[in-house]
């Protein structure tokens, strides 16, 4: 093995560097700002957790998990996401706590990524859950909560697409009868292989009416009247449960005027098997990669001893930052004042004084810089205490 | 206004027929077009603009949404799992993944040695039937390989046969049938929803007029 390079970093791990801090640190606020008065409370957990617990309970892949070892010799996981650590907060800390809650996170997750190295392996998202609450009324509030959150953060133009797991599972499970053949179908959507899908379906030994349902479910995407057609494929009291979920959701998402940004899709699958309900992602114009994903998740409590059921989603601010593609300014205005150590006291409070007042000012003392004029342009204002004769010039 | 939609084509032997394609679904596309140097080429009146890359790469700019959509050899897609839609099967360009090798060669037995193109699609398929072989990754004529004893067996795409039997080489097993694909990215498969969804639609049309005249003169 050859030792890496001094400026080498892990695959897949990234500085941020001042202009990036700061444009981050803008969205995060703003984001932050949306998130507190919708009244959700912001927490933070460990950055490892231990494999058996979080790292088997989360959505990530096995194969994406950093995984290391304590001296105990108990497997470590650096955390994939943040929604399993709240599960977990949920049903131990927050124990005494009523449902609902409603926890908000920003914080960084690690996935290791399968191809190319560059891609981030740890990243910032912003995030919120709500637990304990199974209503559509919540499946609306952080669908809208979300679409708040990046249209404040700045994100022009983007759409929400919106499925509804439970009711592909239903009229996979209804059409095929067991749960395997379920999952073999559903595969397909998950890895976005509708020719595979076809295929598949014409190979199944069904009817022809069933053969054509199975079909149709690829058509259900577009408008709320793509929801309507949902129902031919599932008729009968459980389909019914379905649309008029998927109605109502539509109807509050309108009153909370958030309906203009919404894509139904009924034919997505953002997970195997994590999600139980209605799910969501996010796309933004020129960026081929969801910004942001969700969804209903009904089953995860009860593994921290805690059943309820929930709903969430994250954002990704390094994504978020590449949609709205828009860099801060290096923190606007800083003052330099440049002094000789004659003069280091009164440059130091004519420092305290200006900081004081709000503004940003470096403080320098002449012998530690090389080049005075270089290090000058820096600076939006330069105020030098230079030489043995009262203030200096300010140039 | 129309959006602009961005096709990745992929240059070479299907570019001709995915041409053919969309002229059928009723894309006015100029004859220049057709034998072109320029990898950018923008049609003002479809709003399309088509760039033009090296088969293996049409996914790689789908997946990263400097292409909305682009067409894409099947073997393409097994071999790179890239994050994009397989929208509809284009059934152009048909070919198919196969083992072949030296008649009468005997395999080695501890680790016979596979050269092709296609590492991720080869190692997958000897894993699935439990054999044991070093993947050896070649850029092309794989054909070499096992007439100059770099390898025993090749995985390669075969259409025709020709290639193979002109070397001397035959088939042992065939692996998965190949055509080409339509794919999608999944920003743009919800960002231009319309657009996409119109094309794919006048596509599937031609490609199953084609397949129904087929059967209709196979019967």
């Amino acid at each position: 093995m050859t030792r890496p390079f001094v400026f080498e970093k892990p695959l897949g791990m990234r500085d941020t560097l001042p202009l990036l801090y700061e444009t981050k640190k803008k969205i995060r606020r703003k984001m932050e700002a949306v998130v507190q008065s919708w009244g959700y409370q912001f927490i933070a957990t460990p950055t490892l957790e231990y494999y058996d617990t979080v790292g088997s309970a989360s959505a990530t892949l096995d194969q994406q998990l950093f995984k290391l070892m304590d001296q105990q010799g108990k497997t470590l996981v650096l955390r994939p996401d943040m929604t399993s650590p709240i599960a977990r907060v949920a049903g131990s800390s927050l124990k005494q706590e009523p449902y609902p809650l409603r926890l908000a996170y920003d914080a960084n997750v690690f996935r290791a990524q399968q191809h190319e190295g560059g891609r981030p392996a740890e990243f910032e998202q912003v995030g919120i859950e709500l637990i304990g609450d199974g209503t559509t009324s919540a499946d609306g509030e952080v669908i809208a909560l979300m679409i708040e959150m990046l249209k404040k953060a700045g994100v022009g133009q983007f759409q929400v697409a919106i499925g509804h797991i439970g009711f592909i599972h239903s009229v996979f499970v209804s059409i095929l009868g067991n749960e395997e053949r379920a999952n073999k179908l559903r595969r397909f959507l998950y890895e976005k292989n509708y020719v595979g899908y076809r295929q598949h379906v014409k190979e199944l030994s069904l009817s022809s009416i069933d053969k054509h349902r199975l079909l149709e479910l690829l058509k259900l995407r577009g408008g709320k009247e793509s929801i309507e057609r949902a129902y031919e494929l599932l008729p009968g009291t459980e389909g019914e449960r379905f649309i008029n979920e998927l109605s109502n959701l539509y109807a509050i998402l309108e009153s909370y005027g958030a309906a203009d940004t919404l894509k139904i899709d009924l034919t997505l699958v953002s997970h195997m098997n994590y999600y139980t309900g209605i799910v969501f992602e996010s796309y933004a114009e020129n960026l081929g990669v969801p910004i942001s994903n969700g969804g209903r998740y009904d089953e995860l409590l009860a593994k921290f001893d805690r059943p309820a059921q929930a709903t969430g989603f994250g954002i990704r601010l390094d994504r978020l930052v590449e949609a709205i593609d828009q860099r801060e300014e290096p923190s606007a205005a800083i003052t330099g004042i440049i002094f000789s150590p004659e003069r280091r006291q009164e440059a130091i409070e004519l420092a305290r004084e200006k900081r004081e007042e709000g503004k940003m000012v470096v403080l320098q003392d002449l012998n530690g810089v090389q080049d005075v004029d270089a290090m000058s342009e820096q600076f939006a204002d330069v105020i030098y205490c230079i030489g043995k004769n009262g203030r200096g010039g300010k140039s | 206004m129309k959006e602009w939609l961005t096709v990745a084509m992929p240059k070479g032997r299907i570019f001709h027929e995915a041409v053919d394609l969309l002229r059928k679904a009723g894309y006015d596309l100029p004859p220049e077009f057709d034998d072109s140097r320029k990898l950018i080429l923008n049609i003002e009146n479809e709003r399309l603009r088509f760039i033009l890359a090296k088969p293996m790469d049409v996914p790689t700019y789908v997946e990263h949404g400097v292409a909305d959509v682009g067409i894409a050899g099947k073997d393409v897609m097994l071999e790179e799992e890239r994050d994009v839609y397989e929208v509809l099967d284009l059934k152009i360009s048909g070919c198919y993944l196969a083992v072949a090798g030296l008649p009468e060669q005997t395999i080695q037995d501890v680790a016979p040695k596979v050269a092709t193109k296609y590492p991720n699609v080869a190692s997958k398929y000897f894993r699935e039937q439990g054999e044991q072989v070093e993947i050896i990754k070649l850029n092309g004529s794989i054909e070499l390989a096992p007439l100059i004893g770099l390898a025993d067996r090749i995985v390669d795409i075969v259409s025709t046969g020709r290639t193979l039997k002109e070397n001397g080489l035959v088939e042992l097993e065939h692996i998965i049938g190949i055509t080409s694909r339509f794919i999608v990215n999944p920003a743009s498969y919800r960002l231009k929803d319309k657009v996409i969804d119109d094309m794919v639609e006048r596509l599937s049309e031609v490609v199953e007029g084609e397949s129904n005249d087929e059967n209709n003169s196979a019967e």
